[in-house]
Parts: C-alpha cells; structure tokens; sequence
C-alpha cells in the first residue's frame, strides 16, 4: 500500500498493531496505536469546529507530550498544516510567527494563551475546545481559535499538500517558515525505512523539540512501522543525569539527537554506568561532531551502528554517512557528510549554480523528493533560494561549502554566508543584531561568530550605546533574552564607541575580528 | 550563607561573564529567565556546586525554580548540608 499523507502512516500502523504502545511519556503515560488515533480524532473535530478547514495552518506552542503528538496528527488529519514554535521562546516571537502565516487556530496550554495574545495587537485567540487524553488529565492543552474580527491577511495561498512549516532563523531578524509537503516528508521517511530497517519491536527516542527538523524522523519513522516514540521533554532533555538513565530503562534501540547532546551524556551523563545494550543506531546531525568527542562516545558504546545525517531544514536530511572510521583526535581538516540519500541528487556547484569541474570546492546543490517547497510568502527569497536548471529541476542551495573525497561523498568545510551552527541551532547573526537594534539605548549592534575549543563556537555581539551610564553585560544578555530564544543569547559582549566600517559604510566585520 | 554566595559568584563571572563589573551581579539577578545561564551553562554550575560541596542535586532542582538567583542556589545548597551542631 502506497501512503501519501502523514496521517495515514498512523492509521495504517494502528490497523496492524492497535494495541502497540505508539508514543510513551515516561513522566506520564504511553498511548497505544488504537488510543492515539482516537485523541487524534477528537482533536480533528475540535478543529473543525474551531473553522479549521484544508489548508489552513495550526500553530503548536506547547511543551512535548502525547498531547502535543495526538494535536499533530490531528492537525494532518484535519487536512491541515501544524506550525510549531518554541514553547520556551518569547511570547512575541512565537505570536510573529504565527501571524506571518495566519494560523487559523492554535494548541496551546492556558498560560501559554494568555502570553502569546499579550503579545499580538491583533484581537486575542479564543479557546474554543479543551483537549482531553486518556490518563493525562493534567496536560491543559486548549484549541484556540482565531478571532473571526482578526484581520491578520492570508499572504499566501498554502500550496497543494503542505503538512507543515518550520521557522528557521532568518538574515533580517524575522525567523522565515520553511515548507514541507506529506510527499517531501514521506520521501524521507521512505528512505530511514529502508537504511535502517526499522520493525514494530523498535523504540525511537524523541529528543529534539518538534519545531526542529530533527523531529520528523523521530515522529514519523516509528508510527510508519508500528514501533514506539520515547518522547524526551525538554526538560529531562537537556539534563543528562536524567537522560542517561532513561535511555536503559526505556529499551531505546535508536537514538536521534545533535552530537552536543551525545557529548553531554558522555561528559556529565555517566553513560557507562547504563545499560545501553538494546540501542542498535544512534544517529546525529545539525553540527560537526569533532573526532575526539565521537571517539569518546565510542570507546562506551562500541556495538550501535553511527550515522551522521547531514541537510538543512529546507531539505531533511539528504546526505547521509555510515560511520565506521573516526579520525584521529587532533584532526583538522573536514569531516565527512557522506552521500546523497535515495530520491535526492547533489552536486557542487559555482556561484552561478553551474557543476564545478572534478575535484574542486563549491556549494553544495540538492534536487529531489525531500527537498522543500519554499519558504512561506518569501517570493524573492524562494527565487534565491533555488538554481533552476535548463530543464526545469529546482536545486537548492544549501550555502554550504563541500568537497568531494571519492565519487558522491562529501567532505564539509564550511559556509558562504553568516549562518553558524550552535549546539545544533541554525542561528543567522543577522536576527541577533536586528533584535539588539531593537532596543532604544543600542544604536548600532553587529555580531561575529569564532571558533571555541570548549563550546564549538562563541557569539559576539558590539554594540554603540547611546545613554551615558555604560550598561552591565547581565543588562545586556537581558535585553537580547527579551526577543531571542536561549540559543540565540550572545556569549560575550563588548561596548565601543563606533563600530568600524567598509569604505562602503557597511560594518566591516573583518575589523571587528581583529578588535577582538 | 553569604560565603556561598560570593563563592557561587566568583564561578558564575570568572566562567560566564568575563569582563562583567562584580557589582552588576546581585543576589536577586535573574540568572536563567534573563539569559545569563544557559542549559550548557547551568548543567557546569550543577557540577561545579555537587562537587565544591559534596551535595547532590535531584533532578528537579536544577531549573530556574531552584537556580535562578544567588538568592535561590545559596539556599538550595545550605538546605542540603548537614546542619551544624
């Protein structure tokens, strides 16, 4: 049987397995296959009820649990398209959000409600609907629905089959929303299945929060085969004196998350002192992960096979490398991000898009089934986005610089714009500097990205600031904290009296290197 | 109790606000909330606490509730050593 919507993969997989357990809380309760697609029902009706119709976006902003994986797949059952966002962002980023793409409704919790209309001018959501799960009485997820006074314009028309959009950083300081289909999310699910030979006896550990791509593997490749999601709630998520634990006692057999996570349960997690027999493949993506740290992970988990999955959200994952080398610690040079993934195409190309010749560096190009469909109401952005070729095929460019060590498999080196990487966080330093811009004493702010032996990569922010008491760098971390998630927080600040400029008066961010 | 507050303040500006003026630091600072500590940030400050004291925290009590200010990590720390005679 040939699926081509999200949803479907659930309510195959519950046909077959209904008394499976599909997704677990370890805090709370598990759901079977039979049970989840019943909350998920329920949810489908309260959206209809609140006027979600085909097409129409729903954002999420809540924190994980069955709840909020029932909401998903009610949300695609609606014929709908889920929006999440950071439930632990500020209020007025997450509103921005979802009125840059007219949500029609929204699952949230009370509290998270009444920050998210705070921050809109807009006439406030509604709740229209109280979710309820079977033995998760305390969630205190709502449906809410969008004012029918709220003139918040439709920009775009949704294209054919969107099943959701995840905001990235973006250059101008607004996060932009990139597109998937049911058919760019399934082209990848199919391609997991068939590496890793996924059954209804595996467990996938959940970790990363759903508005990261990272989720899509985790969501979907388990409810296709009737296996369960572990979900990890960001909480226990980032304190790996819990993580570690659960790992064993949950019989996790893949594991999915940003090798700064591994590297913390290994540094903080006292991994070897748990059971990890039962995990067969641990996987990892979002940032390099340096020799020394895998060499470390290894030396305690010897048996799992290693995958680095490499591709920007505009993609999934497209390349993919089966780790079984690890170069010596000391090493430098780039690391591999192997070769292009059944469905998708990749080649290097020049700054004009054209295949570089044999054996030199470029950007690295991908065409094919896992690629997005744009960025939302981004018409000039999705222009620049994609190289289209003579024949038709759209590739995107990825911005970042490869090379290739044999036939198709890719060594990475680095990016061609002023995007870094943090703890597997796509972080554009436009967005920091536009959101210190914003406050009234910070007349000019530019932020710079260098390498750290301890942390992988330190922000730096300069700022002008206008009133005559110089401010205190906790001032200045609260100000940037008041618009940017957590992540996103310079490191280190410093105050000088003019940023140092390009004969063309643009900040010239060479100069601020060497100040610093 | 004061002593562990100037300790847990050494750490915090020596490890995480380089250059950061002592007095801009007080005890009722919004450490967590205002995006002084980070979750990397918060999880060496945990260690560091577990270790410099020789208490250990539950799982529970490494968030916000328990560590957003001097205030709170100096009374979470003193609540955890053996009452002195």
């Amino acid at each position: 049987m040939v699926m081509r919507r999200l949803e479907e993969l659930l309510r195959h997989s519950a046909s077959h397995f209904p008394d499976n357990v599909a997704v677990q809380d370890p805090d709370r309760c598990a759901l079977t296959y039979r049970e989840l697609v019943a909350a998920a029902d329920a949810i489908r009706t309260s959206l209809e009820n609140a006027g979600v119709r085909a097409g129409d976006r729903v954002g999420i902003c809540a924190g994980k649990s069955v709840g909020t994986v029932a909401a998903i797949f009610g949300i695609l059952s609606a014929k709908g398209a889920y929006v999440p966002v950071d439930a632990t962002a500020p209020a007025e980023r997450s509103a921005g959000i979802f009125d840059n793409c007219a949500v029609r409704a929204i699952v949230t919790t009370d509290k998270g409600l009444a920050a998210l209309n705070a921050a809109r001018s807009a006439p406030p959501f509604k709740v229209s609907d109280r979710i309820s799960i079977p033995r998760a009485a305390d969630l205190d997820l709502v449906v809410a629905a969008r004012d029918a006074a709220d003139s918040t314009p439709d920009a775009a028309k949704p294209p054919e089959g969107l099943a959701y959009i995840l905001y990235t950083s973006g250059s101008t300081g607004k996060p932009k929303g990139v597109m998937h289909s049911h058919a760019t999310a399934l082209a990848f699910i199919d391609w997991c299945s068939e590496e890793f030979k996924p059954t209804s006896s595996d467990r996938f550990s959940s970790h990363a929060s759903f508005h990261f791509d990272l989720s899509i593997l985790d969501l979907y490749v388990p409810i296709k085969h009737g296996a369960a999601i572990v979900l990890i709630t960001e909480e226990r998520g980032k304190n790996p004196a819990q993580l570690a634990p659960l790992i064993a006692e949950q019989g996790i057999t893949v594991w999915y998350s940003t090798p700064s996570i591994l590297r913390l349960l290994v540094d903080f997690g006292k991994l070897q002192r748990v059971d990890c027999s039962k995990l067969r493949i641990v996987c990892y993506a979002g940032e390099v992960f340096p020799p020394k740290h895998q060499r470390a992970l290894r030396a305690i988990l010897a048996h799992p096979a290693y995958y680095n999955l490499y591709g920007p959200t505009e993609t999934n994952v497209c390349t993919y490398d089966h780790v079984t080398d690890v170069p010596p610690d000391d090493f430098t040079g780039p690391l591999p991000i192997g070769r292009a993934c059944s469905g998708d195409r990749t080649r290097i190309a020049d700054e004009n898009g054209r295949e570089q010749p044999a054996g030199q560096e470029g950007e690295l190009l991908v065409t094919g089934g896992s690629v997005m469909l744009g960025y939302w109401n981004l018409p000039e952005r999705n222009a620049i986005a994609f190289h289209v070729d003579p024949d038709g095929s759209r590739w995107y460019r990825t911005g970042d610089l490869v090379i290739e060590r044999g036939a198709g498999y890719y060594m990475f080196l680095g990016r061609r714009d002023r995007m870094v990487k943090r703890r597997g966080y796509r972080i554009e330093l436009g967005e920091i500097e536009a959101s210190l811009h914003r406050h009234e004493n910070i007349s000019e702010a530019a932020a710079i990205a260098v390498p750290d032996a301890e942390s992988g990569v330190l922000i730096k922010a300069f700022i002008n600031w206008k009133a005559a008491t110089a401010p205190s760098i906790v001032q200045l971390k609260g100000i940037a904290a008041a618009h940017l998630p957590a992540y996103m927080i310079p490191d280190r600040f410093s105050v000088v009296p003019v940023l140092p400029k390009t004969s063309t008066d643009k900040i010239d961010y060479q100069k601020l290197r060497e100040l610093d | 109790m004061q002593d562990i507050k100037n300790t847990i303040k050494a750490y915090i500006l020596k490890e995480f606000l380089p250059g950061e003026r002592p007095e801009a630091l007080d005890d009722s600072t919004q450490l967590i909330t205002q995006g002084v500590l980070d979750s990397l940030a918060t999880l060496k400050l945990v260690s560091f606490i577990e270790e410099r004291y020789g208490i250990a925290l539950g799982p529970h009590e490494t968030d916000a509730e328990y560590l957003n200010t001097l205030d709170r990590i100096a009374n979470l720390i003193a609540s955890k050593q053996p009452k002195k005679r």
